[in-house]
Parts: structure tokens; sequence; C-alpha cells
């Protein structure tokens, strides 16, 4: 770990300009371990975690929440309204990780963890991402966990979290004051670039731009689903994950909102397989038609291979249990 | 950097390297060895204390962040000749053999019975808002942030069961 | 003052069977329990020491070269830094179990990625670690090297293998056969606790305290290793966070610490990172088996097949030894039996828990079902038809084995007769399947010494360097003075991990208990027979219970016999006749439950049971929850674990626990263990064998058939990964 600035953030107009030369830092679950091998490594920490501001969940006007950066992983996922309401994103935040991280994961950190990519990790390999133009070592090598969506000839990693596919399924926009002082909203899918010949650039955030909060819509109608496929039963990346929010009206699918985890370099979303679900009898062969549009374009490379049926296999699953026995 | 924050009780002015993970700071600076350190990146559970009441890795934090908490460690939890139900219940139901985990294992578990007294769910909880209940997968699953290589779990889970059955 | 027992007859007296105090075999709490629970025992570092320095190591950013220091003054010019070291005295390859000396040494050729290379040590923990990020290292002059082992030039190993018959003609003959192919990835031993030493010097002489298995060895192992003599070298190890292989013989960090310190003038501690204690540790071999076995119509083994391939290093001697009890397991005329050694720069291999039978059982195993399926006979029936009346290639007898029990207790306890048809058991999303399997371990005895000081107040203190890992030694060695010399375990202390102390086994290849326990019986027996002579009574006469000596209907305390003078015995054990008069071993069977997902391919284990029998157990407690290690060490096997090396490089890509997936708590169900009544006169004098590493040969094997119960899928290629059992269903 190098040597940095150590600053206590006072409020957000002081943390925004203290980190346009380094590093905000929320739990540190993700920054430490980085910092710790020297893929990151800031040379100022902004600690924000006095920032009383970005804490606490409120409700909208509009019948939403408003989740401060800084609420835990724990919280959020305990919180009653969550839990009634969004519970897909109850259930994402209680299968990440463990009870020992969640309680230091914020919201604002959760979103921004980087990927888990072991050439990424391994300063003696070379990675895209940690050091722009060194090759990827991961295209050819150890690639299990990576992903099949949404990737470049630069660079196959994947995001991580799962809070962020929930939040993703649910249509969640994210709060930013940027380093000017700017407050601006974004849908969640905009936060996040995919790799293309920048893989170091993975959000639109720039240096000092900070994440004040997730804004989550009003509740919609119809039932969620959280599944998470991992290597272990428990404290496992998702290797394929699918947030779900459906519903059936009249025997046909009134709404199909669908993100994934464990394929892309980005929560992914993918509006033309809801398209393709939304008006239709839930049935098989729609179910796999979906999965084909989903999985059109996605590419192996080895290892993992085998998320595309997988990924079908699961997507599949979700939408059988979400609509089998719905109202009709 | 000074640091000040209670541990165990105990007020304590530290002023170190911002560098310093809690968890050095608990073993090198304080002579607070119970806290292990199995993979100092978050993997593995065993330096887990607990801070204002919630069970961390101490690993990943640094102490700089943590002034004014309150910080237990395993040894805050009960000593030898004094030693928590917990610890009392993983001694009678070999819930450790080489014992390198067996701290963090402790401080999660005795974090553990307090969440699930809160109504805090877990990813096997059946119903997202009801009381969960203290069955061998909720402990499982729970207690699922701390590796043990020796592979004590289910005794572990033993223990656990015996000291909620104590506490309650 | 040293008695010394010859294990060359077997101890048919059974002399504890005859003690009063009821302590050997009792469940027992480990009376260092209070010490562990309380973060009170202090493992390696954990000594603050004054003055104490830090290192840590760096690491070969490639597998071949000249390995250079490009930027050695800069770093050593950093805040805090004391020393940079790259001294040809530093390891490059850690040593292998009972290696007794120096392992591969010299940093200055690369010869697999991860291997060390330098020490940079500083005031801080923090300040080492950041210099040592910071230190560049150039490798020049380097050439491709071979990492693949299914490629590689390999060295067939002759003397570990068999040819018996004619096991081409029985495959041409047999009613049923099978010819298979399995593989198993490198395992590693990922203890809790990372390698760690604090070296100190005091002029000449080296104290180190550390986190090793086999303090006797490691301490010539250290001395070689820095050219002085072994009596300049004091270890200490009283706690040890886990071993299982890759603490038995000397690591890089030991040696590196002790030249710092020797460098810097002051103690240096230098702690492993978890992906340095992955790298620089040893890796079980990867292993491809084929396999290949033949029956008759009654379902009686004709011939046996397993020609392994294994891997190390160029000019390691460890060859992962697949075929080990395969020599002994099943009946079968014709047997040719084979191991390759093939030559890859992938870190080193070695000792991980039950090298050989771990990984050759259970893929033998996981043969026996197939050709069970392929014979039309039942899994249970299949071994009991074919357990070899003698040693089916030596001819020799078994000293003990009641693994016919084992697999009829085995079977009844876990309700086996319920088994489900393949694929035919489906509870929503899972099919539910049962799968078994045999474990079998050779057993040895080895040279140990302890001093066992029988004080005036009648209490007694047991001494020896042997070690505590987890193995529950503080406990057993207590139990089994506190029996021979009439003691409540209270009145035993025991004191481990001190080369000091009089050597002992060490703890690894299961022989700890057993050997160390013996060289404890042996000085307590000279011990008694001290006090007989004090009495004028025979020994053999003698009930020694609670502090009391009854003989000849007269009861006296230990403190008035002692009358003020303190009796102290070391005793001594070595290895004999009977380690090759007869065939030891001990047995067991596994039975599983697992539940398959039919959409996901993912598996859980619903339930597990085994049931072993390993001689006498000297602590129900502690042996129960060695066995449950191994089972669980064998879930990982079977599920999850799998160190992913990169096929251009060598390099091992998962060298952390968020990505080598040992089992979590989720991942276990609450196990059942069965430990068979059995005494082992052959094996030692307390009539008990190893029981530290058979919970772990074959258990695998018996989750991998339970998956093909439930589902249909044969898994060949280890860990029964989720896309693997996807691909079948
Ligand atoms: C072993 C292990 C297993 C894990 N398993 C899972 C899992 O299964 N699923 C899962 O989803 N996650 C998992 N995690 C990841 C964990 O969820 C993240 O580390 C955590 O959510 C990050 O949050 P944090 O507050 O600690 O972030 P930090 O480490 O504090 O920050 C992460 C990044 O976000 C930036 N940042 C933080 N807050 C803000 C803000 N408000 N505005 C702008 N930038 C900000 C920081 O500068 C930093 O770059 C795991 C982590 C570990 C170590
Ligand atoms: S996949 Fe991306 S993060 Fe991984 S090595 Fe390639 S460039 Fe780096
Ligand atoms: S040491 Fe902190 S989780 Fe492993
Ligand atoms: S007791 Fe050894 S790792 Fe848990």
């Amino acid at each position: 770990m190098r040597p940095f600035d150590y600053h206590r953030g006072t409020g957000i107009e002081d943390a925004t300009r203290a980190a346009a030369q380094g590093s905000f830092i929320a739990g540190g679950t993700n920054l430490i371990d980085l910092m710790k091998l020297e893929v990151m490594a800031p040379e100022r920490l902004v600690d924000i975690n006095r920032i009383e501001e970005l804490r606490g969940i409120e409700a909208t006007d509009g019948g939403g929440l408003r989740i401060g950066a800084l609420v835990s992983n724990t919280d959020l996922a305990n919180d009653p309204r969550v839990r009634r309401h969004w519970p897909v994103l109850s259930r994402a935040l209680l299968s990440g990780a463990t009870q020992q991280l969640r309680n230091k994961a914020t919201t604002g950190g959760n979103l921004l963890q980087r990927t888990r990519c072991l050439y990424f990790y391994d300063r003696a390999m070379p990675c895209n991402k940690r050091a722009p133009g060194t090759g990827c070592g991961a295209m050819e090598g150890v690639n299990r966990i990576l992903a099949v969506l949404g990737t470049s000839e630069h660079c196959i990693a994947t995001h991580p979290s799962d809070m962020a596919v929930a939040m993703m399924a649910l249509g969640a926009e994210v709060e930013i004051v940027r380093a000017s002082g700017a407050t601006e909203r974004l849908p969640l899918d905009d936060l996040y670039l995919l790799p293309g010949d920048t893989p170091e650039r993975e959000t639109v955030l720039a240096p000092g731009d900070l994440i004040a909060a997730v804004i989550l819509p009003a509740p919609v109608e119809g039932r969620q689903a959280y599944r998470k496929v991992r290597d272990r039963a428990s404290y496992a990346f998702a290797l394929v994950s699918v947030a779900a929010v459906v519903a059936v009206e009249e025997g046909r699918i009134s709404r199909a909102d669908l993100a994934f985890g464990g394929l892309a370099p980005k929560p992914w979303r993918n509006r033309d397989v809801e398209a393709a679900l939304v008006g239709q009898s839930p049935s098989e062969a729609l179910f796999d038609r979906a999965a084909d549009i989903l999985l059109e374009d996605a590419r192996g490379h080895g290892d993992n291979e085998f998320k595309i049926p997988l990924a079908r296999r699961v997507l599949k699953a979700v939408l059988a249990d979400l609509t089998t026995g719905a109202a009709a | 950097m000074q640091t000040s924050l209670t541990i165990n009780g105990t007020a304590r002015e530290l002023d170190l390297d911002p560098r310093t993970s809690l968890l050095d700071a608990l073993r090198h600076h304080l002579g607070l060895t119970g806290t292990k350190k199995g993979c100092d990146h978050g993997q593995c559970g065993a330096c887990t204390a607990l801070v204002n009441g919630r069970r961390v890795n101490a690993c990943l934090s640094l102490l700089c962040m943590h002034d004014g908490d309150e910080v237990t460690t395993i040894e805050g939890l009960g000593q030898p000749g004094a030693l928590s139900p917990m610890q009392q219940a993983f001694v009678e139901k070999d819930g450790f053999q080489c014992g390198y985990c067996t701290p963090g294992q402790i401080c999660s578990a005795t974090a553990m019975l307090e969440e699930i007294a809160q109504g805090w769910p877990s990813h096997v909880t059946e119903d997202l808002e009801a009381q969960p209940e203290l069955t061998i997968e909720e402990i499982s699953e729970r207690m699922s942030g701390n590796l043990c290589r020796c592979s004590a779990y289910p005794n572990i889970v033993d223990a656990i069961r015996k000291a909620a059955g104590e506490t309650a | 003052m040293t008695e010394q027992l010859k294990m060359d007859a077997p101890a048919t007296d059974r002399r504890l069977d005859g003690m009063a105090q009821g302590l050997v075999g009792a469940p027992l709490d480990r009376p260092e329990g209070p010490l562990k629970v309380t973060g009170t025992a202090t493992y390696a570092d954990e000594y603050r020491i004054e003055n104490l320095a830090h290192g840590m190591l760096v690491r070969a950013p490639g597998n071949s070269g000249r390995v250079r220091l490009a930027n050695r003054e800069a770093v050593a010019a950093m805040p805090g830094v004391l020393a940079v070291i790259h001294d040809p005295r530093l390891l490059r390859n850690p040593a292998q179990g009972t290696a007794n000396k120096a392992p591969v040494q010299d940093p200055n050729e690369a010869h697999y990625l991860g291997q060390p290379v330098a020490l940079v040590v500083a005031e801080s923990f923090e300040q080492a670690r950041h210099a040592a990020q910071s230190l560049e290292i150039a490798l020049e002059g380097g050439a491709p090297r071979p990492v693949d082992p299914e490629t590689a030039a390999y060295e067939p190993q002759p003397a570990k293998g068999v040819d018996q018959g004619d096991l081409d003609d029985a495959m041409a003959k047999a009613t049923h056969s099978i010819d298979v192919t399995y593989r198993t990835p490198s395992h590693s031993s990922a203890p809790m606790e990372p390698h760690a030493s604090i070296a100190q010097w005091e002029g000449e002489d080296l104290t180190l305290r550390g986190s090793y298995q086999m303090l006797k060895y490691n301490r010539n192992e250290l001395a070689d290793a820095l050219g002085i003599h072994p009596d300049r070298v004091r270890i200490l190890a009283p706690y040890v966070g886990g071993g299982f292989g890759s603490k038995l013989g000397l690591a890089p960090e030991a040696v590196a610490a002790a030249i710092a310190a020797k460098e810097t003038g002051r103690p240096v501690s230098v702690a492993l990172t978890r992906p340095q204690v992955f790298e620089t540790t040893m890796r079980r071999s990867e292993t491809r088996q084929r396999v290949r076995l033949t029956v008759d119509p009654e379902g009686r083994l004709t011939g046996i097949g397993q020609a392994a391939l294994v891997s190390n290093l160029p000019g390691e001697v460890f060859s992962e030894p697949v075929l080990q009890a395969t020599h002994f397991l099943y009946a079968g005329e014709n047997r040719r039996l084979s191991l390759d050694l093939a030559r890859v720069h992938r870190l080193c291999a070695g000792s991980v828990r039950a090298p050989g039978e771990a990984v050759g059982i259970t893929v033998l195993e996981c043969a026996m079902d197939e050709l069970a399926e392929a014979a039309g006979i039942d899994p249970v029936e299949l071994r009991r038809r074919n357990i070899p009346e003698k040693d089916p290639e030596s001819g020799k007898e078994f000293s003990s084995r009641r693994f016919r029990e084992a697999l009829d207790s085995g079977a009844e306890a876990f309700g086996w007769k319920d088994r489900p048809a393949t694929r035919s058991r489906r509870e929503g999303e899972w099919w539910i399947g049962y799968g078994m399997a045999s474990a079998a371990r050779i057993n040895v005895l080895k040279e140990s010494r302890a001093r066992v000081t029988l004080a005036p107040d009648g209490t007694a203190r047991v001494e020896t360097d042997m070690t505590d890992i987890g193995t529950g030694t503080y406990a057993i060695l207590g139990q089994i003075a506190g029996e021979m010399l009439g003691l409540p375990r209270e009145s035993v202390e025991v004191v481990l991990g001190d080369t000091d102390l009089p050597a002992a086994a060490g703890s690894g290849g299961s022989w700890g208990a057993s050997s160390s326990g013996t060289s404890v019986y042996v000085a307590c027996q000279a011990i008694r027979a001290q006090l007989a002579q004090r009495l004028g009574v025979a020994e053999t006469d003698l009930t020694l219970r609670d502090g009391q000596a009854v003989f000849d209907n007269r009861t006296e305390s230990l403190a008035a016999i002692l009358n003020g003078d303190e009796i102290v015995k070391e005793g001594h054990v070595l290895p004999g006749e009977t380690s090759k008069a007869v065939r030891q071993a001990t047995f067991g069977a596994y039975f599983v439950e697992v539940a398959v997902n039919g959409v996901t391919g993912e598996t859980r284990v619903r339930r597990m049971h085994g049931s072993f029998a390993a001689g006498r157990i000297l602590n129900a407690k502690t042996a129960r929850s060695q066995c449950l290690g191994g089972m669980i060490f064998g879930i990982g096997m079977a599920l999850t674990e799998e160190m992913a090396f990169d096929d251009r490089d060598g390099h091992l890509a998962n060298h952390n626990l968020a990505e080598y997936h040992i089992p979590v708590n989720a991942d276990v169900p609450q196990i059942t263990v069965e430990l068979l009544e059995e005494r082992d006169d052959w094996a030692s004098p307390l009539q008990a064998k190893g029981i530290g590493e058979l919970g772990i040969c074959g258990a695998a094997g018996a989750i991998v058939n339970a998956i093909y119960n439930a589902t249909g899928v044969r898994v060949r290629d280890f860990p029964a990964t989720l896309d693997k059992v996807l691909a079948g269903l």
C-alpha cells in the first residue's frame, strides 16, 4: 500500500473538492483490498463516513426510496420497506459477500466495486484495465468468472455486484454530485461504461464526482426474485445471477423487468428481452426466445463458456417460477 | 495519524501510519493478538471483531477511520476462567481444532445471535418479513463468513445452538 | 533415564485396557481450549518482541531467467527500509516433509512464477509491504519452460508400481470391466494461519518462533539452510494454526527471517501473505488416473489397473503416492499399478493432507462405483466381496482391519438400503442421490521421544517437541499419562512445541498421536516400574488411580511413595519388525446424500456419514473432529477446490481464498461419524493407529458417486463444479 494523505470529509463540498486528487473511501472493503495489492494507489483518501447527508433511507414524493450512499448493505437489506416492496433488492444484498462485509459495505461503494478478474488483481500479469495497453491476461487465461456479454477484445471483466443487478431491474437512478458542485440524476444503466477500447474507464464519474444516493422508483406490480448461481453455497461471487420483477395479467406477461449479474462488465439489462416477453402468454418456447435474444451476442472464452447455457437455464427457471400460478 | 477509540471498554490513543489496518493496529500495536489474520483481504473472517456492536472484517478497515468507535475483540468477550457462554460452548462442543479461526468464529457467532434476535433476515430466510429462526440452515449461512480449514463446522453449529439455548 | 521400545513384536498385553483412571478414549475437552477460545493461545507471529522489524518476501514475476533486482538501491532508501535481502541461502522451494536437510536454495534464477527471490525488511509492516511491492524484479535470459503436466516430459517411478499377473488378459476375459480416466486438480492445504516466523539471534544462537508441524526436522532444515549447527537453533511452535502438510517442511519465510535478523541485528518477523501461502508452500499434485477394473460373474475382482500421472518441479523427488493404498485395499490377482512423474515449472508439489490416498482412493472408489453399475452389483456389496484375505501383493496379514464392519455398520446407520435408482428421485428442482466409498490409509509409526516428570506432589508433566496443529495432542498426551500414572487429567501438564524438549515424530502422516503417544506411554511405564520397585511389588500388580497407588490390598498416595523425590523418565519409541511383518492400515466407509439442482447443476451435500476403524481411539471427541475435518476436505475436493493454473506460464491464478474455494459452513451438513472399537497390537502398545487423514481418503468419491446416482451424470474431472454436472443434465 502506497502512502497516502488521509482526509476526513466534513461535508459533501469539502469531500468532492478534496477527492479531485484522490479517492473516496466508504466501507473500504473493496478499496483497501486493492490498495493493499497496489492495484489501486490513490494519493489521497477522502473518508466520507462522517458526512451525515449521505446516510439514511427516505421515502420520496413519488413513492420510492432515496438511499443514501453510505447506507450499509446490511441496513438496506434489513429495511422493512425494502423487504416488503423491493424484496429483490433485499435478496440480492443478502446473497452477496458475508454479514461482516455487508455490515461495512455501502451502497455507493458496492456500485463502484471493481472486477474480481484474477489478472486485474495480480500486478505481475498483463491487464488493460489496471495497466492500459499491457494486454488482457484473462482472455486466453483463467476466466471462469468473467464475462460473455458486453465485452471487448481488450477486456472481458465482469462487474461483481449483486446489489446493482437488483437495482438495475428496479430501474434505479443514481444521484451524483459532480466535483463542480452540480447535482445530477442518471439511470443506473448510464452510470457504467462498457470496456471498448478503454477498459480502465468503468463509469461516467470523473475524479471527485460523488455518488450521493440511489433513488428507487415506486414499487410496481409483480413478483420479484433474485437468483444467484455460484460455486459455493455461500460467500462466493455470482457466476450467473438474475434479478426479475415479473407480472402477469389475464394470462399474459404485463411486466418483465430483468437484469443479469456475472455475465457482463456491468449489471446487464436488455430491453429487447423484456419487450419480447411483455404481452405474451408464458410458455417454455417464449422463455427460450427471450434467452435467445439475451444471449444472441454472447461469446465465451474457454473456461467461462458454460455461462451461456447456464444463463439460459436460470432465466427460464426464474421466468417459469414467477409466472406459474401468478394471477391470471 | 492520531486516532482515539475505545477497545474492550478502555480508551486508547494511537498515532500510527494511516496505512495501518484496524487488524494490524490490534495485533502489532496493542498486543491484542486474539484477532487473527488469515488472509488480510476479507476472504476468511479470522479477523472478525465488533465495531459499535457490529461484526466486521478488521483487515479491511483502516484504524484512522475508527476515531471515536467502540471496538470489541475476542479478549473483550471473556478470558480463561471467565468464559462467555459462547466460548464455553465452543470448548465443550469442540468447535475448533487448531484454534486459529476460533476468535473470529466466536465474535461472529456472538454478533449473529443478536442479529437474529433483532430480526435480521439472511439469504436462507424463507419469509423476509418474519422473525428468523435459529435453524441449522440459518446458522450455517450466517456463519459462512468465517472459514475454518480444520473444518469444525458441524461442531461450531452445535456450539452456537448450545450457547443460544443457554443465553435464551 | 531413557526407556526405549523398538516395536519388534505385537503388544498383546494391551496394558491400557487394564488401567484404572478411565481417561484414554474418553471424549474430554481440549485442555488448551480456554486459551484458544479467548484468543490467548499465542501463534507464531504473535510475540511482540521489542524492536521487532518486519520482512516481506518478493516473488519472481516469471518462471525462468536470471533474477536481477532492478531498483534495489532505490528500495533500500525508502522510508523505514532496513535491508533488501537477496541472499543465496533464501529458499527456492519449500522443504518436503521429513526432508531433514535444506531444500533447494538460491533465488538467483527463476523456476516458477511466484518463487520467492528477495526479502525487504523495514521498521513497520506497512513500510515493508510497500517497499517489497516497489522492488522491481527483472528476469533476464529466460527460456520457455514446460508447465503442462499432460505434455511435459515425465519419469516413470517403478518403485511405486507393481505388475503382477496379466491385466490385459484379464480385461479381455472379464465378464464386466471398466476402463476410465479421471483427473484431479492440484489442491492447496490452505491452513487458516499463514506461515510465519519470528527470528531472533543471541550471538550465534537462533530462536525461531514458527508455525511448523515437525520441529526436529525443521530445525535441521533451518540449520542446514543457514549453514550452522543444529544445536544453535531452537524452534518454538506451541500453537500451530493448521498445517495439513504445508508446514511439514520448512517454508521460505523461516530462512528469510533468520537471515534478515542476522543482517539487521534485530528480531525480524516474516509472515507469508495469503497469496504467498498459495504460491510458496506445497501444492498437492494434480493427477490423471486411468483405472481399469475387471470382475468375474460373481463380482470378484480379477484385475486392477491404475496408471497415474503426477507432476513436480525438476529435481524434486516427491511424487504424489497415488497408488499407496490401491496396493492392498482390494483383491484381484492381475494388478498393474504405475506412476509417472511429469516435470513442470509450477509451484512445488508435496504433501497435502493424506498424500496419495486422498486422490488415489477417491478415484479408485469412483471407478468401483462405475464397475458396480456395469456389473449390476450394489456398490457396498461389490466392496464386501473384494476384501482380500491377505495383502494381495505381499501376501502379508493385515494387522487389524474392521473394513467389512465399517461398510456394514455405515450402510446401516445411513440407511443405504433406501438408495434410489439412478436419476429417479426428485424433490422440486433437486435430484436426490446416494453414494458411498471406502476409506483406506496406510498406518505408520515413527521414532519419537517424550519426557515425563512425576513431581513430588503427585502431578505430572509431559514434555516433547511434538506439535498440536489442531490434532488434539495436548489432550491425548495428557490422557495417556494420566491413565498410566493414575492421575486426573488436570494433574498432568503437557508442554509441546519446543526443540529444547525431547524430539518427537511430529504431526504428519497421521503418525503423530500413536508415535508421540507411545513415547509418553513408554516413559510412564518406566515411572510405574520405579514406583512398583519402591513399593516392592510387581509393576503389573500396581493399580494407580486418582493419585493413589493400590497394591496388596493397600492404598498409598503417590506423594507418600515419592517422599519428596521426583521421577523423570524419557520414553523413546522406534519402529521395528511390526512395521514390516504385517500390512498396517486404517479403513472405513463413507455414505453421502446429495441434492443436485436440475436447473443449475449446483450440488449440496445433504447428509454425510463416516464409519472408521483406526485402532484404539485415544479421545473420542478430538478423533471425531479429525474425521469431520477430513470428510469436509473431501467435500471441498468433490465440489469446489481447484488450483487454477495458467497454461501459458504455469502461474497459479486463483491464489486467494475468495477464488480458491474451500468449503464454508453452508456447504457442510451435520455430518455423523462412527468410530469402531478396534485394537491394533502391531501398530503400537497403545493399539492405536492414525486417524488424522483417514477421513479424506475416498470421501470425495462418495460425493461424486452420489451425484451420479442423483443425476446419471459421471463427472470424471474433479471438482464436480456445476458446469461439469450441467454438461450432462
Ligand atoms: C471476499 C469478498 C467477497 C465478496 N462477495 C461479494 C458478493 O458476493 N457480492 C457482491 O455484490 N459483493 C461482494 N463483495 C464486494 C463488496 O460488496 C464490496 O466490496 C462493497 O460493496 C464495496 O463497498 P464499500 O463501501 O466497502 O466500498 P469502498 O471500498 O469504500 O469503495 C469502493 C469504490 O467506490 C468508491 N466510492 C465509495 N463510495 C463512493 C461514493 N459515495 N461516491 C463515489 N465513489 C465512491 C471508492 O472510491 C472506491 O473506488 C465481496 C467482497 C469481498 C472482499
Ligand atoms: S479481463 Fe479486463 S480486468 Fe481482466 S485481465 Fe483482461 S483487461 Fe484486465
Ligand atoms: S484476515 Fe480479514 S477476512 Fe481474512
Ligand atoms: S480451528 Fe483451525 S481453522 Fe478453524
